[in-house]
């Protein structure tokens, strides 16, 4: 593992600590829920709520039809000029829920797959789940030529499959960070050889159509699609919430884990299956948008300074990166609307260059 | 670098009858390959025909097709071929790492991106690829370099590989937005970045010719001054290596070879990765035998992979850089398996 990203330690705070300074236990209902409050990390999930409720509302108002602010809270309740309300309750609000939608999905997704996988890259962009499903999907747009749902489903397999296969040949007495990354730069690449084929095979603006959606776009998402991630989001991510505890006693090592009565198997599965399916919706909504799932969790960390993974933590921001991306690829060279995944693969790439080169600056092999 | 090759080990017996003959047998292999290449596809074409075309030629249909087409498109192969299995030892040797290649180390994404700026600044098509593609693989390679090699220790296989996909997703995202932003762009480059040898002109054969000469002389120079390299650093200094000058001229092999091999044909994956592999089987680590190897093994592997993605489907054909991922991605997941990277 001498390779892979280490959890960030900052100089003043010892790796081993059990009761983090700064935190309170919050217990309701006589002992039978408590919780590790820390005021740190609970100050930075507040500011990232304000933040993506902030840029919501800009985002709806700005546009080529610009809508005053003070216009906004109207116009989202339905009131105001009927203009107005068309472009905001029928537009512009749905993109950005959305946005937040997707963007916690990949953020809380991401967390899971890098504290399973113990290693800051074992997001689904690394082990090939995006490339998996940018590859069904572009199968399903281009040879078969059927609609959204199909394409959707298509996305899913894809990606199931392909990281099915990353994980089962980067098994070797386990799985461990470096190979699981390495293997899936590899089907990554013969992958990217298939769609590249397929795009050359396909008429102008089909092909033109399928590679917009590879690089996963928010354009002209409506309700259906609101509902489809946030209802996803409703059912799954309290299942993994759930589990958080767990995993942060399985990033202690399985056996200690297992010594700390966590049955280590069960609970991988699970919430392997849950981030999946997570991912998979995700990806079926908006398409394979690059990069939140690999940025959130690590941004998350680093804001509230925990030493493990903070699942809601991560939601949040990949929300909040999600919206603002979003905006930022609305308005960057508008008339023209750049899909968002433009903006989150280089933003995000920037990142991971500069995530490489601070986690290298120190001679650490 | 006037060095003689400081040899680890005197190599035994079999290796030294074994070294020329298999050397022989690949060249061999190469002209077979080519000859199917100018014979055979979606018109078969005797040999006899093949010679007379090239001999006497009668301005019929088939002799234009074997001129034109398939005699230009084999010798571009077995060039490409030869420059990208150059590459891939020279890469391997200077990082001293199983995984280099220029697709993984994001030179071709590099020169992918410089294409793309080109054809959206002058509409450039063809043969004016060449310079862009130069460029960006050069500006990649020195990028990844020096992201990988950060920090004290030296660039680990999975520093590289690591740098090199990062900056391949940043070139990938700016590369999409042309696309969106320009649907022309999106046309050229869609047909460009599978890596192919279908429809090349000549013209752009003379084009890198002479980019790839001077990178193949000066590989074949490098040859025991890579073999102290090998060594390490330190003991190569004792050697009197100038480590430095080594480095320099590898690196500038390695972008004329792989700008000239990206510029003809496209970027191409793995090629460069499997081509040093199976060539250190027979030669064992000696440079001096394994570069001339890899050339001849490159060329052969890009014209065989050629034909098969001529014949593999019945109505059309694969291009070679499918073909050639299809055949590398495995080997690359098995590199990645095997014991010696475990260690590393």
């Amino acid at each position: 593992m001498s390779d892979t990203l280490a959890p960030p330690r900052r100089p003043g705070t010892s790796g081993g600590r059990t009761t983090p300074r700064g935190s309170f236990a919050l217990r309701l209902f006589g002992e039978r829920l408590s919780l590790l409050v820390r005021p740190r990390t609970l100050v930075v999930c507040l500011a990232l709520t304000l933040l993506s409720a902030l840029v919501l509302v800009v985002s709806v108002s700005v546009g080529d039809y610009a809508i005053p602010l003070r216009a906004v809270p109207g116009a989202i309740a339905g009131y105001g000029e009927r203009l107005d309300v068309f472009f905001v309750q029928g537009v512009r609000l749905p993109r950005a829920l959305t946005a937040i939608g997707v963007g916690a999905a990949l953020g809380i997704a991401g967390a899971v797959f890098q504290s399973l996988s113990r290693n800051a890259l074992g997001s689904p962009d690394i082990i090939g789940f995006t490339s998996g499903a940018a590859t069904g999907a572009v199968t399903v747009i281009l040879v078969f030529g059927a609609g959204r749902v199909a394409v959707s489903l298509g996305a899913i397999a894809g990606g199931l499959l392909t990281a099915a296969v990353v994980y089962l040949l980067a098994m070797k007495n386990g799985v461990q960070g470096y190979r699981l990354v390495l293997v899936g730069i590899g089907v990554s690449a013969m992958l990217g050889s298939v769609r590249d084929y397929l795009l050359t095979r396909a008429e102008l603006t089909d092909a033109m159509g399928a590679q917009i959606w590879m690089i996963g776009s928010l354009n002209g998402r409506g309700w259906g699609e609101v509902a489809a991630v946030w209802v996803c989001l409703a059912l799954l991510g309290p299942v993994l919430l759930a589990q958080g505890k767990r995993l942060r006693f399985m990033e202690l090592g399985e056996d200690t884990a297992r010594g700390l009565g966590v049955s280590t198997q069960a609970t991988q599965l699970t919430v392997l299956a849950v981030a999946s399916a997570l991912t998979g919706a995700a990806i079926a909504v908006a398409g394979p948008i690059g990069f939140i799932a690999l940025a959130a969790p690590q941004l998350a960390r680093r804001l509230t300074r925990t030493g493990g993974t903070t699942l809601v933590g991560s939601a949040l921001m990949g929300a909040a990166l999600l919206v603002v991306a979003d905006l930022v690829a609305q308005r960057a060279l508008a008339p023209v609307q750049l899909p968002a995944g433009v903006v989150t693969a280089v933003i995000g790439g920037s990142y991971l260059i500069w995530l490489l080169y601070t986690e290298w600056r120190g001679g650490r092999a | 670098m006037a060095l003689r090759a400081p040899t680890l080990t005197r190599p035994t017996p079999t290796r030294r009858v074994i070294r020329p003959i298999g050397l022989l047998t690949a060249l061999g292999a190469l002209a077979v390959c080519a000859l199917l290449s100018v014979t055979v596809g979606t018109k078969p074409i005797p040999v006899a025909d093949v010679w007379a075309s090239l001999t006497a030629y009668d301005g019929s249909y088939d002799h234009d097709v074997i001129r034109s087409l398939r005699v230009p498109r084999t010798v571009i192969g077995v060039f490409v071929g030869a420059a990208l299995g150059l590459a891939g030892a020279l890469m391997q040797a200077l990082t001293r790492n199983p995984l280099a290649e220029p697709g993984i180390l994001g030179v071709n994404s590099g020169a992918a991106a410089a294409v793309v700026i080109a054809v959206i600044a002058f509409g450039a098509g063809g043969a004016a690829y060449v310079w862009p593609a130069f460029v960006g693989a050069a500006l990649a390679a020195v990028a990844v370099y020096a992201l990988g090699s950060r920090g004290r220790a030296s660039a680990t296989p999975v520093r590289l590989a690591l740098a090199g996909t990062a900056l391949t997703v940043v070139l990938q995202g700016l590369i999409h937005g042309a696309f969106v932003l320009n649907e022309f762009v999106f046309d050229r480059i869609r047909f460009w970045q599978v890596g192919s040898l279908t429809g090349r002109d000549i013209d752009v054969l003379w084009q890198v010719a002479p980019f790839l000469v001077t990178g193949v002389v000066l590989t074949l120079c490098l040859g025991p001054s890579l073999n102290a390299v090998a060594l390490g650093d330190d003991l190569a200094a004792t050697l009197g290596a100038n480590i430095p000058l080594i480095r320099a001229a590898t690196a500038v092999a390695v972008i004329l070879l792989c700008g000239a091999a990206t510029a003809a044909a496209g970027p191409i994956w793995f090629v460069g990765l499997v081509v040093p592999h199976a060539a250190r089987v027979i030669t064992g680590p000696d440079q001096r035998w394994l570069l001339p190897y890899a050339a001849v093994l490159g060329a052969v592997l890009l014209t065989a992979a050629d034909i098969l993605g001529r014949v593999v489907l019945p109505s059309s054909e694969l291009e070679v850089g499918i073909v050639t991922a299809f055949v590398g991605a495995p080997l690359f997941i098995a590199l990645v398996r095997s014991r010696r990277m475990a260690q590393l």
